[in-house]
């Protein structure tokens, strides 16, 4: 059977927003698996809770979903436990940034090779509309109905001083241009973060479409190097009437699986189980 | 000549304490001694009271009891500390340098000898911190062993550091050997009786003998984060990680920990967390998961002193009540109680098969007491043939999928059924935390939740099918029953062996409920055993089999149970 978009199907149909941004994540993800040749049974997805996470209904790979903000600590063990499977971290900004906080900056500090997709709506949608720990522009929810006032996380920057070696900013209004992020996040060997833009149509009306789409620029690869560390910062705090699009970080380092002496022999999950030399191992308690 | 000498040194954190005990009892333990160490330490580095105590007998013993033979005392708070436990006959080495005690300002009948520790050292060019090493050279001699016992243990210990230091910690344990020798001729009651036909004994503590369990299970990867009294199994598994090709993992904290063990699960390996009272509140959501998405996860639960940071490096039974309903919804899990490190081993290999069979939490509910002690165990018992049991798995061999594959089949009879892991062909499904179908796609349909709750709750009656009973030690004909679970055995055992039903689950849930009832019938009392203050054992047993357990012999200051009390209070 021929790899399609449709090969997903899961006879489930979205329950999203006409509109939600989460169509185009979802779509640009179905090309990119196509694309890399990737089926529903070549790869781990893990989801947190959130709109973002209801896609695992109309996507049928091997899947989490698992609990608010834990996705990728459940997908760094399922790397750890069997590393030539593909794992890809679906988050929302409220799971890896909010619940999820800690687990995030630590997953960017061992560089697992895993790629997280970001739903960066600003709102906790599933909840009908609070502020997420990416609001920004003093944004009035129904939990800031004054207007956001804490400094906004940006997601980014925290990948990038943390560690991630491969950190890009889309949108998902850009089916093309998302889909290939996403291609190469996936192919990029260590922790990918993938900042996705995202408008939510029912309970931000200030970052719409219309809002976005005369902000964002393209980073130009024939002038823009994503190998300094100190300009990928500078780009990553810019926001306002220019906001940058493309891959603003990447670096070849170690994975977190390279780093592990006991996958040299290959996946854990495909180990023999047990001790084969008991004596040696008993020697140190005599 | 002893059959059973019980020696203990004290000093400041740092002072090498711990290390001394293990020494001793390891040089005595090669040569068939049965040998228990004990350490009491407040919850900091350096500076504090350290204490390990260790009992060397000739015969197997349970616990320890209040006997004190010797007392090595590494400064003056030592013996302040444990004045009290000195006794008529107790030796007392300590440093006069230190305070030059007289017979009139402790128990009557101690013997003094005092050991200038500090300058035998210097005279040595050793460093203030090798006062231990002539203690314990003292000690051999006191004991009447050869010096050798211990020379060798000492090389073991300091053979990475090169031949130069083995040989300046030997000259410095034969000078407190033989300044003790001098000293010591008339103490004939304190040699140790020999061991006619030696056994051959491992030491190791409650945390080692999980670790080898869990190892010889076939335990792929662990992500445990650092907390008392489960540390001494991540040194294990992270010093053998490289050799036995395990993955140990420092997770950020209990909540990564936990979800970290359930990803390796679902990605097809064996898998466990460890930890206490705080750090498993934390993974209380994760357990949650684990049951909802049925992975099989084993969890060494290490009891402290609770609630909330409590007294950390002390003991307790208290988390008995929390673990049974920790997690919220209902759904399966399985809680064993091991006595001491071979029971320890043993129940950690079987938490592993009753999770894959079941695809259920399994907790190895140890405490402070059973983790940090170090126990006599067998060799033999550790070296047999371990049976992995993985339970329903698909075969490799499949086409790709085309739809789901049910991975939450609601035909099957004991309520499991098979699993497929990430990257096979044709095993597609889905591990999900909402309610779910077959495959495990959403479903909020009245009665797939009915059929899926009624498929994951029919798993306990298949566990109740193999269930651990209660074992009876002691008198089995005694009208006075005795019931205590974990370590408590120990203590228990050494107080009543013959004159009691001594009943002791290494199993508590689900709870042998008729096994109990059974057990019980015919008993005039009924006493409960346990290191807590509200007896949950006792609450457990009138839960399930409406036996009501009045007679409680309770104890939660952080010290164990000693055999002394337990008779004191009990009364047969």
């Amino acid at each position: 059977m021929t790899l399609t978009a449709d090969s997903f199907k899961t006879g489930y149909l979205p329950t999203w927003c006409p509109g939600c941004g989460d169509f185009g994540i979802w779509m640009a993800l179905k090309n990119a698996l196509v694309e890399l040749g990737i089926g529903p049974d070549d790869a781990l997805l893990v989801y947190g809770i959130g709109c973002h996470g209801n896609m695992y209904s109309w996507m049928r790979t091997y899947a989490v979903e698992g609990l608010h903000g834990r996705t990728l600590p459940v997908a760094q063990g399922a790397k750890l436990a069997n590393h030539t499977v593909p794992v890809i971290a679906i988050a929302g900004d409220g799971d890896c940034l909010g619940e999820g906080g800690n687990h995030f900056i630590h997953a960017a500090k061992r560089n697992p090779d895993i790629t997280v997709l970001i739903h960066d709506n600003q709102v906790y949608g599933l909840t009908t509309g609070q502020a997420s720990p990416t609001a920004k522009d003093k944004l009035k929810t129904k939990s800031t109905p004054e207007g956001v006032v804490d400094t906004p996380v940006n997601p980014l920057t925290l990948a990038i001083v943390s560690g991630a070696t491969f950190v890009a900013r889309a949108f998902a209004g850009d089916l093309p241009g998302l889909t290939k992020l996403i291609v190469a996040a996936v192919k990029h060997k260590g922790f990918s973060v993938l900042d996705i833009l995202q408008p939510c149509v029912t309970f931000d009306h200030v970052h719409t479409y219309q809002w976005y789409r005369p902000r964002l620029y393209q980073l130009d690869p024939a002038t823009y190097q994503p190998s300094d560390r100190m300009k990928a910062i500078e780009k990553a705090l810019e926001w306002g009437d220019k906001i940058p699009v493309g891959v603003l970080y990447q670096e070849e380092a170690p994975t977190s699986e390279d780093r592990e002496p006991a996958l040299s022999a290959g996946a854990l999950a495909s180990r023999p189980l047990g001790v084969t030399d008991v004596d040696a191992l008993l020697s140190e308690f005599r | 000549m002893a059959h059973s000498i019980t020696w203990k040194i004290g000093g400041e954190a740092g002072f090498g304490i711990m290390a001394s005990g293990t020494m001793l009892a390891k040089a005595f333990a090669r040569h068939g001694y049965f040998v228990f160490t004990l350490n009491e330490y407040p919850s900091l580095i350096r500076g504090g009271h350290n204490a390990v105590t260790v009992r060397i007998a000739t015969e197997p013993f349970d616990s320890l009891d209040r006997s004190l033979h010797v007392l090595v005392a590494l400064n003056k708070e030592s013996v302040e500390v444990h004045k009290k436990e000195l006794t008529e006959g107790t030796v007392l080495l300590y440093d006069p340098n230190d305070y030059p005690w007289k017979r009139e300002e402790l128990p009557s009948g101690v013997m003094l000898i005092p050991l200038p520790f500090r300058e035998i050292v210097q005279k040595h060019a050793g460093d203030v911190i090798m006062r231990n090493t002539v203690a314990l050279g003292a000690s051999i001699a006191i004991m009447g062993a050869p010096f050798e016992y211990l020379a060798d243990v000492i090389r073991d210990q300091f053979v990475r550091k090169g031949e130069a230091v083995v040989n300046h910690n030997i000259d410095i344990a034969r000078a407190g050997y033989d300044a003790a020798g001098e000293s010591v001729v008339s103490l004939s009651a304190l040699k140790l009786d020999p061991v006619d036909q030696p056994t051959d004994y491992l030491l190791m503590n409650g945390s080692e003998a999980v670790g080898l369990g869990a190892v010889r299970a076939g335990l792929k990867f662990a992500a445990i984060y650092p907390m008392t009294p489960i540390n001494a199994l991540i040194t294990f598994l992270a010093d053998h990680a490289k050799s036995l090709g395990v993955v140990y993992k420092q997770p950020e904290d209990e909540i990564a920990g936990i979800n970290m063990a359930i990803g390796a699960s679902i990605a097809g390996v064996r898998s466990m967390v460890a930890t206490s009272g705080g750090g498993f509140a934390l993974m209380v959501e994760g357990l949650s998961l684990a049951g909802m998405i049925e992975v099989p996860l084993v969890i060494d639960m290490g009891m402290r002193v609770g609630p909330a940071t409590g007294m950390p490096t002390w003991t307790e039974q208290g988390e008995l009540g929390f673990l049974i309903h920790a997690g919220h919804g209902e759904f399966a899990r399985i809680i064993l109680t091991p006595a001491d490190a071979t029971q320890a081993y043993d129940l950690t290999i079987k938490a592993f098969n009753l999770a894959e069979q079941f695809h259920v939490p399994v907790f190895v509910l140890t405490d402070k007491y059973l983790n940090e002690s170090q126990w006599c165990v067998e060799a033999s018992l550790l070296k047999g043939e371990v049976h992995i049991d993985r339970g329903k798995v698909i075969p490799e061999a499949r086409g790709p999928s085309e739809t789901g594959f049910k991975r939450y089949d609601l035909s099957s009879p004991d309520g499991v059924s098979a699993r497929s892991f990430p990257g096979m062909k044709g095993g597609q499904y889905m591990a999900n935390s909402y309610e779910h179908d077959e495959t495990g796609l959403v479903s909020e349909d009245a009665a797939m939740r009915k059929a899926m709750v009624d498929r994951r709750l029919r798993k306990i009656d298949a566990i109740k099918k193999v269930i651990m009973p209660p074992a009876v030690y002691g008198n089995a004909a005694s009208e006075t029953a005795i019931v205590t679970w974990g370590s408590t055995l120990g203590p228990v055992l050494e107080a009543v062996k013959d004159s009691a039903r001594i009943i002791h689950f290494p199993w508590l849930y689900p709870f042998p409920s008729e096994q109990t009832k059974t057990l019980l019938s015919g008993a005039g009392r009924i006493i409960d055993v346990e290191q807590n203050a509200t007896g949950q054992l006792a609450s457990l047993i009138r839960e399930h089999t409406g036996i009501e357990v009045t007679e409680k012999v309770l104890k939660y200051d952080g010290r164990p149970f000693l055999p002394e009390e337990i008779v004191e209070r009990i009364k047969i």
